[in-house]
């Protein structure tokens, strides 16, 4: 035992950066990391027990205890919600006899709640045994707890045909679907691979390759928006030993999936555009962060890049350009959302809980293991090299002109087609709406539960600071211009991620509550403001929607929104999001519940308050009339 | 100008807010002149003889008699005031609502070091005891608070010039420096 532990360490050289990989392997081997394990790790490694565990107990799919034969990790999100969770959930906890969040006592199932697996248009969907079974049904659960429940292999339950594209590639063979609805510059098959690595490169100096990105305007798709660029100066300009190109490919926002299908269809022009980031910045290590989501991904991506590597696009003078040498590894996640965040994605690839650090140091000055290091999203990487490709001017042809080039959309949510859309910046909600076929949309979630609730009424009663506070329009509006709000940096920025809901919808209770309780979820703990004040928020809510609220409570909840900024990093900063948004889009949801007649109520109920303890040491609570 | 009445009480607290009151030092010759107490341990009086203008409230709810001391402060005083960390936020005593109420009991009274000459495995049972909540609770948690002046303790200046703001109805000056948390 404690040599098959040894050896996985060995494999790894010893290197306490791989702790992630190490974890992995050891629960690939055994299904958790037990107690033995952790202590040989952690002389092995040289480092304490503390910090081991620690690194286990931070990530949703690392366990200190024993898990199952077949682990079920059941979608959470949203809209896995609104298409029939709830009965899936009673049907594989009818089915394999136990409740979620336990592993039954054969240890042949284990059940988990999950955040959103980026599979929002096809939930809900669960991951068991690292394969994803999607569109899920309680019909279809029996059929799959009876395959496991005879023994099978989890990959011959994977029912009816692969999915399309890729993912019915030999390496993948998921019942995934791409759902492309609407291509563009990038989701366009007509590319030759590594052209521009290949051919390009060489008669353009790195500063050259700097000054078209920046031409370009080209700005971060995970939803920041910091010019691409100017972050490739940065990082050009500091000295470092080793420069890293990394590509946040941890998409874990609520409704984004959209890196998921590039990912699937057009990897090449992906990891070409890390390596055009490599050539202009002078780096030499690559990495992409993929989310343990899509680990059915990583053989797939990883012959993608033995091809690249073929072809002189990656390894030793690419491209036949002397001392370009490049070279790009896959680091798989465990589960954790926060890891989206550059600097805790850094954290995670040294190994470490994938907490956000301080800033600055800005990534770009010092990253992975202390070198320069660019981390940039999926679409970025990939709108690169269009930009090589057919220069900044064809570029900023497309869009607004503060925002230029095209989006990725995931959509999903109440419309007829739910799926990817590439569209221009500048497009309008309304558009997006038609082209999805969404009809009696009462809200839609704008940039995942950390943007907006945007709808359809009520929103006159807003004054202009409020409104220029949250969206910085040009101008007061009115309900009726709402949809013809443009997404665009100056208007309406987004991730990509849009959500839709029609007027059945209850979006206090359904929509807000299942936000709050991803960002308590997920929050990684180290600032009191992210760890504390979204529970408390969301308990606020439960009082209001109870009935027992009053006027101040919803003043107190939006005057501890704002003290929620503090908080180190982006999650923490807007985990209080879907209560302020929906508060200045939806007030009338919130005054409808709150008590006209009194001021003060507390819901304090002393009898029920006492009855734990009153039981416990055998006496009859006695109450006074004070 | 009529004496603004005064009432203090201390709940699950450690009097430590109190003894900041004290710190006021020569300036209580002052605060005399300008108030009157009425129920305080200051003064050992038990009962509310009248009406009181400011209520000073010192540690949150833990037990049933918290409780109806602090609804019995409620109702006999125009402005309550929350003293320092544990009636703001409950404070070191709350520290125990993690832990379920049973689990504490049955620690504090039969498994803990110190009980081994708890040879019966009595709990406090008699129905003369306050009972225990099953948390802790902040006081506007449970009655409406007006005003809070935060601290572990407030220092006695801070609680100086509040007393000094309400009694003669000025606005009082706040700066960053003396709200202190801890």
């Amino acid at each position: 035992m404690k040599e098959k532990v040894v050896e996985i360490i060995s494999k790894y050289n010893g290197d306490r950066s791989r702790l992630m990989d190490i974890l992995l392997d050891i629960h690939d081997w055994q299904g958790y990391v037990d107690d033995a394990s952790v202590d040989v790790l952690a002389s092995e490694l040289g480092i304490s027990a503390a910090e081991v565990n620690e690194t286990i107990s931070f990530y949703h799919f690392f366990s200190n205890k024993p898990r199952a034969k077949y682990n079920i990790y059941l979608n959470d999100s949203i809209t896995a919600c609104m298409r029939g969770r709830a009965q899936v959930e009673q049907a594989f906890e009818n089915e394999c006899g136990i409740k979620f969040g336990t592993v039954s006592a054969d240890g042949v199932f284990g059940l988990y709640d999950t955040s959103c697996q980026g599979m929002n248009d096809q939930g809900p969907a669960a991951i068991i045994n690292d394969l994803v079974f999607t569109n899920l049904t309680p019909y279809r659960v029996k059929a799959l707890v009876d395959g496991m429940k005879e023994g099978k292999e989890i990959k011959d339950l994977v029912y009816e045909a692969n999915g399309d594209g890729n993912n019915a590639d030999p390496d993948m063979q998921v019942m995934v679907q791409n759902h492309i609805r609407k291509g563009g510059m990038l989701l366009d098959k007509n590319f030759e691979p590594y052209a521009v690595v290949n051919n390009m490169l060489k008669d353009k100096s790195p500063e050259d390759v700097i000054q078209i990105v920046q031409d370009s305007n080209l700005r971060g798709r995970g939803g920041a928006g910091f010019p691409t660029g100017l972050k490739w100066r940065f990082g050009r300009r500091v000295e470092g030993e080793h420069r890293v190109i990394i590509c946040n490919a941890d998409e874990g926002e609520p409704g984004t999936f959209k890196d998921r299908v590039m990912l699937t269809e057009f990897p090449e022009l992906v990891f070409e555009g890390m390596a055009i980031a490599a050539y202009a910045t002078g780096a030499d290590i690559g990495l992409v962060y993929l989310r343990y989501e899509y680990r059915y991904m990583l053989d797939f991506l990883n012959r993608k890049l033995q091809e690249m590597r073929d072809a002189n696009a990656l390894g030793k003078d690419i491209g036949g350009i002397k001392d370009f040498n490049f070279d790009i590894r896959i680091q798989l996640g465990a589960g954790a959302y926060v890891c989206g965040e550059e600097s805790a994605l850094i954290e995670s690839l040294e190994g470490k809980r994938g907490e956000p650090r301080d800033k600055p140091p800005f990534p770009v000055e010092k990253g992975y293991l202390d070198y320069p290091t660019i981390v940039n999203n999926v679409e970025t990487l990939a709108a690169t090299v269009k930009i090589l490709q057919n220069g900044s001017e064809w570029f900023t042809s497309f869009g607004t002109k503060d925002s230029h080039g095209t989006k990725l959309l995931s959509v999903s949510g109440d419309c007829r087609f739910p799926g990817i859309y590439e569209v221009e910046w500048g497009t309008s909600i309304r558009e997006v709406l038609q082209m999805c076929g969404a009809e009696n949309v009462q809200a839609i979630q704008v940039g995942g539960p950390s943007g907006v609730l945007i709808g359809t009424r009520d929103i006159d009663h807003l004054n202009k600071t409020e409104l220029m506070n949250w969206y910085k329009p040009s101008g007061m509006m009115t309900a009726e211009k709402f949809f013809d709000r443009k997404l665009s940096y100056s208007d309406l920025p987004t991730g990509g991620s849009m959500i839709i809901f029609n007027k059945d919808r209850n979006l206090l209770e359904e929509v807000v509550m299942n936000f709050m309780d991803f960002f308590i979820e997920e929050s990684c703990g180290s600032c009191s403001t992210c760890r504390s004040l979204p529970q408390i928020m969301k308990e606020k809510l439960e009082k209001i929607l109870s009935g027992a609220g009053v006027r101040q409570d919803i003043d107190d909840l939006l005057s501890w929104g704002k003290v929620i900024k503090v908080s180190r990093c982006g999650l923490g900063q807007t985990a209080a999001n879907p209560i302020l948004s929906s508060i200045l889009n939806f007030r009338h949801l919130y005054e409808e519940h709150i008590q006209a007649m009194t001021d003060y109520d507390n819901t304090f109920d002393m009898e029920g308050l006492v009855k734990a303890s009153c039981d416990f040491v055998g006496r009859k609570p006695v109450f006074h009339n004070s | 100008m009529s004496k603004k009445i005064i009432a203090t009480t201390s709940l699950a607290g450690c009097f430590g807010c109190h003894m900041s009151i004290l710190d006021i030092d020569e300036r209580i010759l002052q605060l005399i002149e300008l108030v009157e107490f009425n129920k305080s341990p200051v003064d050992d009086i038990k009962k509310f003889t009248k009406q009181v203008d400011i209520g000073i409230i010192e540690g949150g709810c833990c037990n049933s008699e918290n409780v109806e001391v602090l609804k019995y402060f409620r109702e006999n005083c125009n402005i309550l005031v929350s003293l320092g960390e544990c009636a703001i936020m409950g404070g070191l005593p709350a520290m125990r609502n993690g832990i379920p109420v049973e689990e504490c009991l049955q620690e504090a009274y039969l498994d803990g070091p110190t009980v081994s000459l708890n040879k019966e495995k009595i709990l406090p049972n008699d129905p003369e005891l306050p009972m225990i909540l099953e948390k802790v609770f902040p006081c506007h948690e449970v009655v409406k608070v007006d005003y809070f002046l935060p601290g572990c303790p407030p220092r006695a200046d801070l609680i100086w010039d509040a007393l000094v703001a309400l009694v003669t109805g000025n606005e009082m000056d706040l700066p960053y420096e003396v709200v202190k948390f801890d």
